[in-house]
């Protein structure tokens, strides 16, 4: 599912002075031609390391991501949704898998970054760190969150890293599953009893602040990316990808009868734009930073999971093996 | 005081509100494989990613459930990152040689023009 909202680091002083202009040339006008960067070319210390920090906070996302619908499975209403709940999981959890590979691509061995994840040094994307309330919230997160994240991925393949555009081509293949379930849900809740009207509409209620947060904070107040957009590691602003959902979204939720909780939101005709209450870009950096209902849990969960899988590691371990960074 | 959540098998796992890091260690995902898949027989088999596993076999199983998941497979290769290996971009000159070598190439006979002007020649006798 995912990735939206990645966080970038501020550079603290226009990184590409240190580097060999000739090369910074060559390398801008590469990308410019549209050509992929592979991991044995030369690129400059700032586009690795964003690059490694994007793809990295992508792979946490779908390993940290399956937890909150995971916790409907063992009660999923009836087989068939269960079988589905299950193989959308495992999806998610296999995206990891492809995205931790191409970020080791760049040089951060899959122990450094599982490390940054269970010591809360690496980020995820905040809106798993909200819990899944009831059924309906599964549906409301397959269907939207992974909508959003399908904007996004679809997007970011279409960037200058190799390896990363060819993991998202993979992943958004699947995607397209995630989404039609997810829906199907929704609309089988939407049209079903009025408790069942009530569950998902609730659902999206809950929902709704966190689908807000998912592309991150306004371009007014986020972390200038020009150079990022340049190197085409960041394929889109985040408020167009807000717009770009919500002229997506928004109409087939509205056709379901069901409410979204922002009376300020409509659609400018004249500017084409979607209006809407700012999100409380407050309660983002809170959670974000440590201080959401689901933080604590979701990384003892992972925890809990290395802990267990330790022996199992062990046991298959050959001290003569040496590791050796993936190619592609 | 442990974590209480909405999914009871968390709840029933006690674990602990606070952490203490007990990070894993090198190695500890084993070394990389590079992934080969073949759609159909007959096929080439194309690479399509790595992955990390303890062995060849292990390899082959978490090839399957990565790379193999949807769509037609028929066979899958894997082999050890360690083992591949791989030229230099930076050296890509050494095969620029290529297009210049026209004596092997199809296109380096142009017979028609001589023909022609033979059956001009030919004609006028």
């Amino acid at each position: 599912m995912y990735g939206g909202g990645y966080i970038f680091e501020e550079s603290k002083n226009g990184h590409s002075e240190e580097e060999d202009q000739i090369k910074l040339q060559k390398f801008e006008e590469r990308i410019a031609a549209g050509e992929k960067i592979e991991p044995s070319d030369w690129m400059p210390a700032e586009y690795r390391k964003q690059l490694i920090r994007m793809i990295e906070q992508h792979a946490h996302s779908e390993i940290i991501g399956a937890l909150p619908e995971g916790t409907w499975i063992t009660r999923a209403p009836g087989f068939r949704r269960k079988l589905a709940l299950m193989a959308k999981v495992q999806d998610e959890v296999g995206h990891a898998q492809l995205l931790y590979s191409a970020a080791e691509t760049l040089g951060k061995p899959r122990e450094q970054m599982i490390n940054d994840l269970i010591t809360g040094k690496s980020k995820y994307s905040n809106v798993f760190n909200y819990p899944a309330v009831t059924w309906a919230d599964t549906a409301v997160i397959a269907w939207l969150i992974d909508a959003g994240a399908i904007i996004n991925q679809v997007a970011n393949s279409k960037g200058s890293y190799g390896p990363y555009c060819r993991a998202l081509e993979r992943i958004c293949l699947e995607e397209s599953f995630h989404l039609k379930y997810g829906h199907d849900n929704v609309v089988f809740l939407a049209t079903g009893t009025s408790q069942q009207r009530q569950m998902v509409q609730d659902a999206l209620i809950r929902w709704w602040p966190p689908i807000m947060h998912f592309f991150g904070p306004s371009d007014k107040i986020s972390v200038h990316t020009e150079t990022l957009m340049r190197w085409k590691v960041k394929m889109a602003s985040n408020d167009d990808m807000r717009q770009k959902f919500l002229d997506m979204y928004v109409p087939k939720i509205w056709e379901l009868g069901l409410t979204i909780p922002d009376p300020k939101l409509k659609k400018n005709n004249e500017t084409g734009k979607w209006e809407y209450t700012e999100p409380d870009w407050e309660e983002f950096k809170r959670v974000i930073n440590g201080d959401g209902p689901c933080n604590k849990e979701r990384l003892a969960v992972r925890r809990r999971a290395e802990e267990k899988g330790e022996w199992v590691r062990n046991a298959l371990l050959r001290p003569s093996e040496k590791y050796t960074v993936p190619l592609s | 005081m442990s974590i209480k959540s909405l999914d009871p098998r968390i709840t029933r796992e006690q674990l602990p509100d606070e952490s203490d890091n007990n990070p894993i260690k090198e190695l500890h995902q084993w070394q990389t494989y590079e992934v080969f898949h073949q759609s159909k027989k007959g096929d080439r088999h194309i690479h399509v990613g790595s992955l990390h596993a303890p062995n060849a076999e292990m390899a082959i199983l978490l090839a399957k459930e990565q790379y193999a998941r949807r769509y037609k497979c028929v066979n899958l290769w894997v082999v050890k990152t360690s083992d591949v290996f791989i030229t230099d971009y930076d050296d890509e000159d050494m095969f620029e040689a290529n297009q210049e070598k026209m004596y092997r190439e199809a296109g380096g006979y142009k017979v028609m023009d001589r023909i022609n002007k033979f059956k001009t020649e030919h004609k006028k006798n």
